[in-house]
């Protein structure tokens, strides 16, 4: 009996297994392979040309933060790479702040419908989550240039002579990833509030609360595990923006995005360019971890 | 529990005003985007009356007609295989008992949804550089492989829903009267799972043909996608033949995306 339940075992492991391997091949293939890939690149040594000479070299990750003096050989911290470094974090960080502040009462709204409406106002939340990210940037694009709707609309009623210089500066890529990852907060804090037990917000009242306190004291406290993981959503994808500010900041602006390909193209930096990779990478691992953790809680405290 | 009438305990200052500012900012600069296509003048902010010009202009476009095939070309078979894999890799992790490498085949799957795009476009830049420079081959297989595991996950994860809802008995009892378990899945599984299948399909599509970034680095010169092609664009003079193309994507997705949502709700 015990054979024949081992015989069992193995034929569905093998099964499974069979089942497995063709999704596995691909990502193995064209995803994780190439990423162990890169991390090996990012300890060679960069040929004149782009591409890698076969030379074993820690001088890309030292150029991550790093810089060697050209005329005195003295070390310093990086500036540019620092600079770029710091708006990322700035922006993605700002970004997730105005994505709160537009994104949780919006979810409000949406959790207090009627469960009948609640289906279409989160459609109107995921229609735009799935559709192309490069054309809803191009969309802001266009209402925000110099020749642009908003300007010249202010123009025409006499509010401003000039138009507003908002493309192609930090605020047009703040703009843009706001704009873009906005769902991406608001998906995660609907869930949370949509099982809001509001006898506990009828209770708040019975004792007197203000309606600013019971946001504060009864709302903010069951609803953190959707705020946090929100947080998390937008914030990741926007420190590894790419497209947002290459559109928007116009070259000018930098995220670590666009020095990472910088260093593919212009730069022929290829070992530096994966060495950035990988920091960006690790830094989003991180952020992730959190998020599941979070996620975890969540899970845990609606039992 | 008497209240003075016309106090509501959900109602926060505020914030349905904010609500209304989100929902219009999310939708009035594509709104826009779309109106300006049909502009008679070439300006994307002034408006010189109705016309189809730009869609007569971005049609005539042989640029834009190659990437427009090309965009279809390798979202059809990226859809096509990643949906084919995503079937079988869900077979093999929902409804089993946990086992050996569970949660590491489920990392891996899901790897293209954590992994920043622009490090797996760098990935697979240098790693396509090598087989390149190797075999000498740069056709569309590079774009369609790429695509093809980007799209798994998206693939898989309605595919999974589906079948985490679905009824193991009636498989079991297809088992008992001696199916073989080709024909289960064939003539039960299949069937109830289509659905999902279906959504699946219809996301990876969508997430195929709206791929800007890793198109970007693993495409060979004059393989632009409708995407990248519209990046291109975007360094020169914005005429409304932009907001066209883009129109004519915005409609593909949001039809896909409407019609998914109506799919995932099928009753199982």
């Amino acid at each position: 009996m015990s054979d024949l339940a081992r015989k069992r075992d193995r034929r569905e492991a093998r099964n499974r297994w069979l089942l497995l391997a063709p999704a596995l091949t691909i990502l193995i293939f064209a995803a994780s392979g190439p990423l162990l890939i890169t991390l090996v690149y990012s300890f060679l040594t960069a040929g004149d040309y782009g591409g890698v000479r076969w030379e074993f070299s820690t001088d890309a990750w030292f150029n991550v933060f790093l810089q060697r003096d050209i005329f005195d050989d003295t070390l310093s911290f990086a500036d540019a790479h620092l600079s770029i470094f710091w708006r990322s974090v700035k922006l993605s960080l700002l970004t997730t702040i105005g994505a709160i502040i537009l994104g949780f009462p919006t979810a409000y709204f949406i959790a207090t419908r009627p469960k009948h409406q609640r289906d279409f106002w989160m459609l109107l939340i995921i229609i735009p989550f799935w559709t192309n990210l490069l054309i809803r940037t191009f969309a802001v694009m266009e209402l925000i240039r110099n020749e642009g709707t908003l300007n010249t609309f202010l123009i025409s009623i006499g509010v401003i002579d000039e138009p507003l210089q908002i493309l192609f500066t930090e605020t047009a890529i703040m703009i843009g990833m706001l704009y873009v990852y906005l769902p991406l907060m608001v998906l995660p804090l609907y869930a949370s509030m949509e099982r809001l037990e509001f006898s506990l917000i009828e209770a708040g009242y019975d004792l007197y609360a203000s309606r600013f306190a019971v946001l504060r004291r009864i709302i903010l406290p069951l609803v953190k595990p959707g705020l946090i993981a929100g947080s998390i959503l937008v914030f990741v994808p926007s420190l590894g923006a790419y497209v947002t500010p290459r559109v928007m900041g116009g070259g000018k602006q930098l995220m670590l995005g666009n020095l990472i390909e910088l260093q593919f193209g212009q730069g022929r930096n290829w070992p530096l360019g994966a060495a950035l990779s990988i920091t960006l990478l690790a830094t989003v691992m991180v952020a992730l971890l959190f998020y599941v953790r979070a996620a975890g809680r969540e899970e845990v405290s609606h039992g | 529990m008497a209240r003075a009438t016309g106090f509501d305990i959900r109602r926060q200052y505020g914030f349905t005003t904010i609500a209304a500012i989100c929902f219009i900012s999310l939708y009035l600069p594509v709104i826009l985007l779309v109106v300006y296509s049909f502009n008679a003048g070439s300006s994307v902010a002034i408006w010189e009356g109705f016309s189809l010009r730009w869609y007569a202009s971005a049609w005539a476009n042989e640029q834009v007609q190659e990437a427009t095939v090309r965009s279809l070309i390798i979202a059809f078979w990226a859809a096509l295989i990643s949906t084919s894999a995503a079937v079988l890799a869900a077979l093999a992790t929902t409804r089993v008992r946990p086992y050996r490498g569970y949660s590491a085949v489920f990392a891996t799957i899901n790897q293209p949804l954590m992994v920043p795009e622009i490090v797996t476009a760098v990935a697979l830049l240098i790693f396509f550089a090598g087989i390149k420079v190797q075999t000498g081959y740069t056709g569309l297989g590079y774009l369609v492989i790429a695509h093809s595991a980007f799209c798994i996950p998206f693939a898989y994860l309605p595919i999974r829903a589906r079948l985490q809802g679905m009824d193991l008995t009636l498989e079991q009892a297809a088992s008992d009267l001696y199916a073989s378990p080709f024909q289960v899945f064939r003539r039960i599984t299949l069937p109830q799972l289509w659905p999902g299948i279906l959504a699946g399909a219809m996301l990876a599509f969508v997430i195929s043909l709206d791929d800007v970034v890793i198109t970007e680095f693993v495409k060979s010169a004059g393989q632009d996608t409708l995407p990248t092609y519209m990046l291109g664009q975007l360094r020169r003079v914005v005429t409304p033949e932009v907001n066209a193309i883009s129109t004519v994507l915005l409609g593909i997705s949001v039809t896909m995306v409407i019609a998914f949502f109506f799919v995932s709700r099928i009753r199982k």
